[in-house]
């Protein structure tokens, strides 16, 4: 059923809800934003990540109206928004640091932004109560927000800027106060909400495990520049660079250069005494080329014996174990001095461990397993 | 808490006695019977009455609680929106300059600034009186006012109004509905600041008062060169009574108050 697949982005007639073209933003002589492009469709949950001071919050701040862009344009809609202010856009946002108004009560809070669009009194009410009940606050509207725990001003906020039901909602590391298990049960409630009420969600944040789990889309952005836009299987499984495939999950990255053999196979050569590595790419490299494999830890088979089939085959002995209770994670290393990290699930539960620390092992990956990109 | 030893508890009672000593005579001795000021004949309360019986005192009464009240009000509304700019402005040319010219008439000599304004008085042909001594004290209580908001606006955070906006509000009103509420108990500790040095400034009064109009400062003064009275004593204790009251209550807003505002901003601000 290919219409059930929510992909505008490979919809060339698609009309993109918000579109940055070659936007540029300077403070001062430091450039936070440079020259991006952008389209986020209608209904996405899309997904800003990258490092702390990589010009998310800018981006952001430059959607809901609090800096202007030095160059280009943002459109919402196809309107240019940049003579809009704040206050008359469509678009609200979810603060980094909640700004709840201390003053009010988790009610007034949430009925702030419906009393300056003069709503009669029964509808503010109504919908204040739809949006308590949509983040389950009910008990508590008439609390301070100094009397509610970091959770539920979180959602708090969320319901304040949901209340309006603006067309785009923007959320600044909506999670980045609270502990691990909220941050999951509330990643979840995000995404319910979202398919909810079809608003279209902008979530900026650092943690990668967090963009993967709620978005649509990701960029992932590096010094003010989106790096990679797209699915989180693609900017997992297909990274177009080494800087993407290194941010986001576990990986080993080998350094070495390319020779073409057959048509799309390549072979890298790393270390003088190693065997070179096959691996099959779309990208075109020449004879000579640098370049790096990125292969994730999960897709490389470690073993006592040496594999019959195995096209990449090394021996290394056995480095560091990380156990995560679920899956352990071994760094074997290389006669060379390289590295490279192997995985295996925990299948059965206290089993004796195969391999410890100082056991000579072989790695094994097929030719598809590893990405070969530019060094 | 430890424990005054000898040493201190001496240094505390006389200091406390020095600083404390010359108003509890003058309190004691407004509940003097006698007419003459160093001789105590016993209890009574007979010079407040005969305060509420004097016009002279009653009209200088009247005319400093009008410029107190009217003073106060203006300084506090210049006051605060100059600490508006100040804090919130950012870099703009002259910006160190104009904060150190906010802050100048703090440490200016009283007879400097009741000079000046006497002679802007003259020149531009103000006839002294109610309206000079207000414009005077609006003058050099504003600074106060803008100290003690700028201190507060300094820790507000800024997101809130940005949270405002977006919710739709005009700048006016992310400021009524949003800042001002949250920065009103400095507010209202400035006005009562203002309020109070209004009430007792005798220096810059004297300069700008005219014979139409009297605070009860320079009738206090004026009618001490006469000899001291007993009801000079009566109103002595009334005026500390009413500084002493504002004083305490200012700071007591601005800690309280204050500290718990904070503390709840920073608890929804943070997580
Ligand atoms: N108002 C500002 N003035 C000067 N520099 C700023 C301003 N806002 C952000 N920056 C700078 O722009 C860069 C990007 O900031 P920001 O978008 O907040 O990053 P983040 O990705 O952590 O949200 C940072 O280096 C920051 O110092
Ligand atoms: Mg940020």
């Amino acid at each position: 059923m290919p219409e059930t697949v929510f992909e505008p982005w490979n919809d060339p007639d698609a009309e993109p809800l918000i579109r940055f073209r070659n936007v540029t933003k300077r403070f001062g002589d430091f450039t936070a934003i440079d020259n991006q492009t952008l389209d986020i469709y209608e209904k996405e949950f899309f997904a800003l990540l990258g490092p702390s001071g990589c010009g998310k919050t800018t981006m952001m701040r430059m959607l809901a109206g609090f800096e202007t862009p030095t160059e280009g344009t943002i459109e919402l809609s196809g309107q240019d928004i940049a003579p809009i202010p704040p206050n008359k856009r469509a678009v609200n946002m979810m603060f980094q640091s909640y700004a709840l108004f201390p003053h009010l009560s988790v009610w007034e809070n949430i009925a702030f932004g419906l009393k300056r669009d003069r709503m009669d009194k029964d509808s503010i009410a109504a919908r204040v109560e739809e949006m308590l009940k949509l983040t389950r606050l009910e008990k508590f509207a008439r609390r301070k927000p100094h009397q509610i725990s970091g959770g539920q001003r979180q959602r708090v906020a969320l319901a304040r800027s949901l209340a309006k039901a603006p067309k785009l909602l923007l959320l600044d590391e909506p999670m980045g106060a609270l502990d691990a298990k909220l941050r999951q049960d509330t990643q979840f409630e995000l995404m319910d909400i979202q398919e909810k009420t079809g608003t279209t969600f902008v979530i900026v944040t650092h943690d990668q495990e967090e963009a993967m789990t709620v978005a649509s889309r990701v960029a992932v952005m590096d010094h003010g520049r989106i790096v990679q836009a797209d699915t989180p299987a693609r900017i997992y499984e297909d990274p177009e660079s080494v800087y993407v495939a290194d941010f986001i999950g576990d990986v080993t990255i080998i350094e070495g250069t390319a020779q073409p053999r057959r048509e799309g196979f390549y072979e890298m050569t790393f270390a003088e005494a190693q065997p070179g590595i096959s691996a099959q790419s779309e990208r075109k490299f020449t004879a000579g080329q640098a370049c790096a494999l990125a292969i994730r830890p999960e897709k490389v088979v470690i073993s006592a014996e040496k594999p019959e089939n195995g096209v990449n085959a090394l021996k290394g002995t056995i480095l560091d174990i990380a156990y995560l209770g679920n899956i352990s994670t071994y760094h074997v290393e290389l006669p060379g001095g390289q590295v490279i990290k192997a995985q295996t699930t925990n299948t059965r539960r206290l089993s004796r461990r195969n391999f410890t620390w100082e056991d000579e092992v072989w790695l094994s990956w097929s030719e598809t397993a590893g990405v070969l990109l530019e060094g | 808490m430890r424990r005054l030893t000898w040493f201190n508890t001496t240094s505390l009672t006389l200091g406390f006695a020095f600083l404390y000593l010359p108003m509890i005579i003058l309190i004691v001795y407004s509940f003097n019977k006698s007419e003459l000021v160093t001789v105590w004949a016993g209890f009574s309360t007979r010079w407040y009455g005969e305060l509420l019986e004097n016009d002279a005192f009653l009209d200088a009464a009247w005319v400093t609680l009008q410029v107190a009240v009217v003073s106060s009000t203006v300084a506090t509304v210049l006051g605060t929106l100059a600490a508006l700019v100040l804090v919130r402005a950012g870099r703009f040319i002259g910006r160190t300059l104009f904060s150190g010219m906010i802050y100048a008439p703090l440490v200016m000599p009283e007879v400097i600034t009741g000079l000046s304004l006497l002679l802007l008085f003259i020149g531009i042909g103000l006839d002294r009186g109610v309206l000079t001594i207000i414009l005077a004290h609006t003058t050099f209580s504003m600074c106060y006012v803008s100290v003690v908001v700028s201190s507060r606006l300094v820790s507000f955070d800024r997101s809130l109004e940005e949270a405002a906006l977006d919710l739709g509000c005009s700048t006016v009103q992310a400021f009524r509905l949003v800042t001002l509420p949250i920065i009103s108990p400095a507010v209202i500790s400035g006005w009562l600041l203002a309020f109070t040095l209004s009430l007792d400034d005798l220096v810059i009064a004297s300069f700008t008062a005219g014979p139409s109009a009297t605070t009860l400062p320079i009738k206090i003064w004026s009618s001490i060169r006469l000899g001291v009275s007993p009801e000079i004593n009566a109103l002595s204790t009334i005026l500390i009574g009413i500084v002493a009251v504002g004083v305490i209550s200012a700071s007591l807003i601005t800690k309280s108050a204050s500290l718990r505002q904070q503390a709840e901003e920073r608890a929804a601000v943070k997580a």
